[in-house]
């Protein structure tokens, strides 16, 4: 069984209390990172209100609910797995963590689809043939690409993590039932969720 | 855990340079000390190689033709100069060094919050450092160290992706660092040490830590969109796509003004603590400092618009930025009256690391109050990219915040080291220090007065006496910068011992061996006082005891 308790730390409640400080400061920076594309978003669709309006119609809103369906189950599939891992119950800890996996994957894959069928239509700025003609609609795909992708990108190092906590809680490598672990990694994991309900409404539904 | 002796001293055990003498024992060590020491290595590689392309550059406008390098390679000699100076030396120096080494001390604990994450932060810079460095070596970047767009997205042909990457990645890093050193001033300050003892420079590192945290993801994200639009083609700031390079500059100065006090923030707390101890006196206004230091952390998030009265936003704009940026001078001055009030009355010795502190006094007040110029529009129109701007922040960054960082390592390099350096040869590089820095920048107020503009690698023959004048300053300053290299390094053979307390400082990282046991103390200490309690409040300061340099108890101690 692994240590729980980490050096310089001689309680594992103040322990708990560190490592939960620490990634909701690592989440504020997040919200930074994040909020530099929400600002560009902002200024470039009040400027160009017709052409972001025209372009949004592009965005497949279908796919796009899907993926809200299956972020928010994951949040809760996330959320109680914390809750079971606090009660140390590891069976059911592992279960929620590849139901977690599994709906963040199904996630990606859709936003895959999703993805090629955007090339396929050529909405790509800058392509020669992009569908849409109003000033401001390139500008939209710009930001939905630069968005979505760093969104993905953030969805997929969480998976990585949740993969090896699957292996690590299963195998006891770590001292799960003690230390804030899995509230951290639930934590990172509801930032990715909050980010997309921001995205959702932004590239699928506000001036459609 | 350390056993102690009877008088409470740590009992004869390996210091933390002797708890292990591989190169596995460094690589892959997790104390906060350790770590402070390859970032030191890691820092001053990039110093000499930011060094070295000022050089080219005061070599270049010696003369008024552009003689020794191409107008072409200049841009790239000053790009490297500030990415390098900005990034992997200015903005780590003190918090990542000093702060990594003495945080723990400071407080009184055995080591930072997430060990583990403070041996990952060197790394992730490192890797941030190489791609900046394979950027320089392939060809280098031409931008200037802002990146702005449209030419670091549209035009350069030079190596933006990679040495933006580099700098992205370096400030995940800086964040890291930051976030540790947060969690570990909430949760491992020792019994006794509230919030309103801590030491200013444990203040000075955590309202920093704040800064870095919530400014360094903007840099990061305004470097993702251009690469993005550089790699991926996305228009996020072209023009021909509706978008607005202007936008960049917002972004990107909402990190970097705030990256301005990450720098000099750790160096207030560095002077603080070198005054206080030589000259024998508490601070003067130990609430009124605190207050300041966060009223600069907070005042430095609304004043970025500074920097782009001539990039045609709002005039309104212009004048609140520019209203804002005199109030943020308000704490700052807060704290050079208390630093003087402070020296008022005390027992005042001129060591080598006072006689720095003493210099960063006066660069940063005249840097500042430069920089009151430019915070007024109708100046800073006619100021804007001269050299009286590379002057002013030149005041601030190098003589402010590099005489601070080597205040801090001359008096805390016997903690360090365990070892004394020549205090002659010291003296006399803070000396030549102050004075080749003055002969450097001084001038190039002057210059820029006239209208020389920045970034140019040739000028009219007016400007000539000034920037001979900058250039022969340049020479002393490099020799004063490698003077610490020689005998700092010597004193690590041949200095002699150094003692727990050679300075009889009153911070609780005296209060153990130097160098400190890999657990830094034996029983950890109680705190019962204010801080720099060196006399009591109803007496007047005293002279330090016995011989100035007398060495104390270690000095006998056979290691």
């Amino acid at each position: 069984m692994p240590e729980a308790l980490h050096e310089p730390f001689h309680d594992i409640g103040k322990q708990r209390s560190a490592e939960e400080a620490g990634i909701w400061i690592f989440l504020a920076s997040e919200v930074i990172f994040f909020g530099g594309l929400f600002l560009g978003y902002a200024v470039y669709r009040l400027r160009l209100p017709e052409g972001y309006g025209a372009a949004m119609a592009e965005t497949n809103l279908t796919l796009g609910i899907v993926n809200t369906a299956l972020l928010l189950a994951s949040s809760a599939t996330m959320a109680f797995t914390v809750w079971v891992g606090r009660e140390g119950l590891q069976r059911a800890t592992v279960t929620g963590l590849i139901a977690t996996l599994a709906l963040g994957t199904a996630f990606l894959a859709v936003k895959g689809v999703e993805y090629y069928e955007d090339i396929r239509h050529h909405l790509i700025p800058g392509h020669p043939d992009f569908p849409v003609d109003v000033p401001g609609a390139e500008m939209f795909f710009s930001f939905y690409w630069a968005m979505t992708g760093l969104h993905g990108l953030h969805m997929a190092i969480g998976l990585g993590i949740i993969a090896w906590t699957v292996h690590a809680v299963r195998s006891d490598r770590i001292a799960w039932r003690e230390t804030a672990h899995l509230h951290v990694v639930g934590l990172y994991w509801n930032l990715v969720d909050v980010v997309w309900i921001f995205l959702f409404p932004l590239l699928y539904l506000v001036g459609r | 855990m350390s056993s102690t002796d009877a008088e409470g001293y740590i009992a004869q055990e390996p210091d933390y340079l002797g708890a292990g003498h591989t190169v596995r024992s460094w690589l892959l060590t997790t104390d906060h000390k350790r770590i402070g020491i390859l970032y030191l290595v890691t820092l001053l590689f990039f110093f000499l190689i930011g060094g070295a392309a000022a050089t080219f550059i005061r070599l270049e406008l010696a003369t008024p033709p552009g003689d020794l390098v191409t107008a072409d390679t200049y841009n790239r000699l000053f790009t490297l100069h500030g990415v390098i100076m900005v990034w992997f030396f200015l903005v780590p120096a003190v918090p990542s060094t000093l702060g990594n080494f003495l945080l723990p001390l400071a407080i009184g604990a055995r080591d930072m919050a997430f060990p583990k994450l403070n041996l990952l932060s060197w790394y992730i810079n490192l890797v941030g450092g190489l791609l900046a460095l394979a950027a320089l070596l392939l060809g280098g970047v031409d931008t200037g160290w802002t990146f702005y767009t449209p030419y670091s997205s549209l035009y350069s042909n030079s190596y933006v992706t990679l040495a933006a990457l580099g700098v992205f990645i370096a400030g995940f890093s800086t964040i890291a660092t930051g976030l540790n050193f947060i969690v570990t001033v909430h949760t491992q300050r020792c019994e006794g040490l509230t919030w309103m003892r801590l030491p200013l420079f444990v203040w000075a590192l955590y309202a920093t830590s704040m800064v870095i945290v919530l400014a360094t993801p903007a840099l990061a994200v305004a470097l993702a969109m251009v690469v993005m639009e550089r790699v991926f083609a996305l228009g996020l700031f072209d023009p021909a796509q509706g978008g607005d390079p202007i936008l960049f500059q917002h972004i990107f100065w909402f990190y970097s003004h705030p990256a301005v006090y990450i720098m000099i923030l750790p160096g207030f707390g560095v002077v603080t603590e070198v005054l206080t101890c030589f000259s024998r006196r508490k601070v003067f206004g130990y609430e009124a400092m605190v207050f300041a230091i966060l009223g600069i952390a907070l005042f430095g998030f609304f004043v970025w618009g500074h920097h782009m009265f001539v990039s045609g936003q709002s005039a309104y704009a212009s004048l609140i930025f520019s209203l804002l940026s005199f109030l943020i001078a308000i704490p700052s001055a807060i704290k050079v009256f208390n630093w003087s009030a402070t020296l008022y009355g005390g027992h005042i010795t001129f060591e080598a690391s006072m006689l720095y502190a003493l210099g960063f006094i006066g660069l940063f007040t005249l840097g500042g109050l430069t920089g009151l110029f430019l915070a007024s529009v109708p100046i800073d129109v006619h100021m804007h990219d001269t050299y009286f701007v590379t002057a002013h922040f030149h005041y601030i960054m190098v003589g402010g915040m590099v005489s601070a960082f080597f205040a801090g390592l001359h008096f805390w390099w016997p903690k360090i080291t365990g070892r004394m350096y020549s205090e002659l040869w010291a003296r006399l590089a803070a000396l030549l220090m102050f004075l080749g820095f003055n002969f450097t920048f001084f001038p190039q107020f002057i210059l820029g007065y006239m209208g020389m503009p920045r970034r140019y690698h040739s000028y009219p023959d007016e400007f000539e006496m000034w920037n001979v004048l900058s250039s022969a300053g340049a020479v002393i300053l490099a020799v004063a910068y490698l003077m610490p290299f020689v005998y700092l390094g010597l004193s690590v053979y041949r200095g002699r011992r150094a003692g727990d307390n050679p300075w009889q400082a009153r911070g609780l990282e005296w209060q153990t061996a130097s160098p400190p046991p890999r657990e830094n103390f034996g029983p950890l200490p109680v705190v019962t006082r204010e801080p720099y309690d060196y006399h009591r409040s109803d007496e007047e300061p005293s002279a330090r005891e016995g011989d100035l340099d007398f060495p104390n108890r270690s000095d006998t101690e056979t290691r």
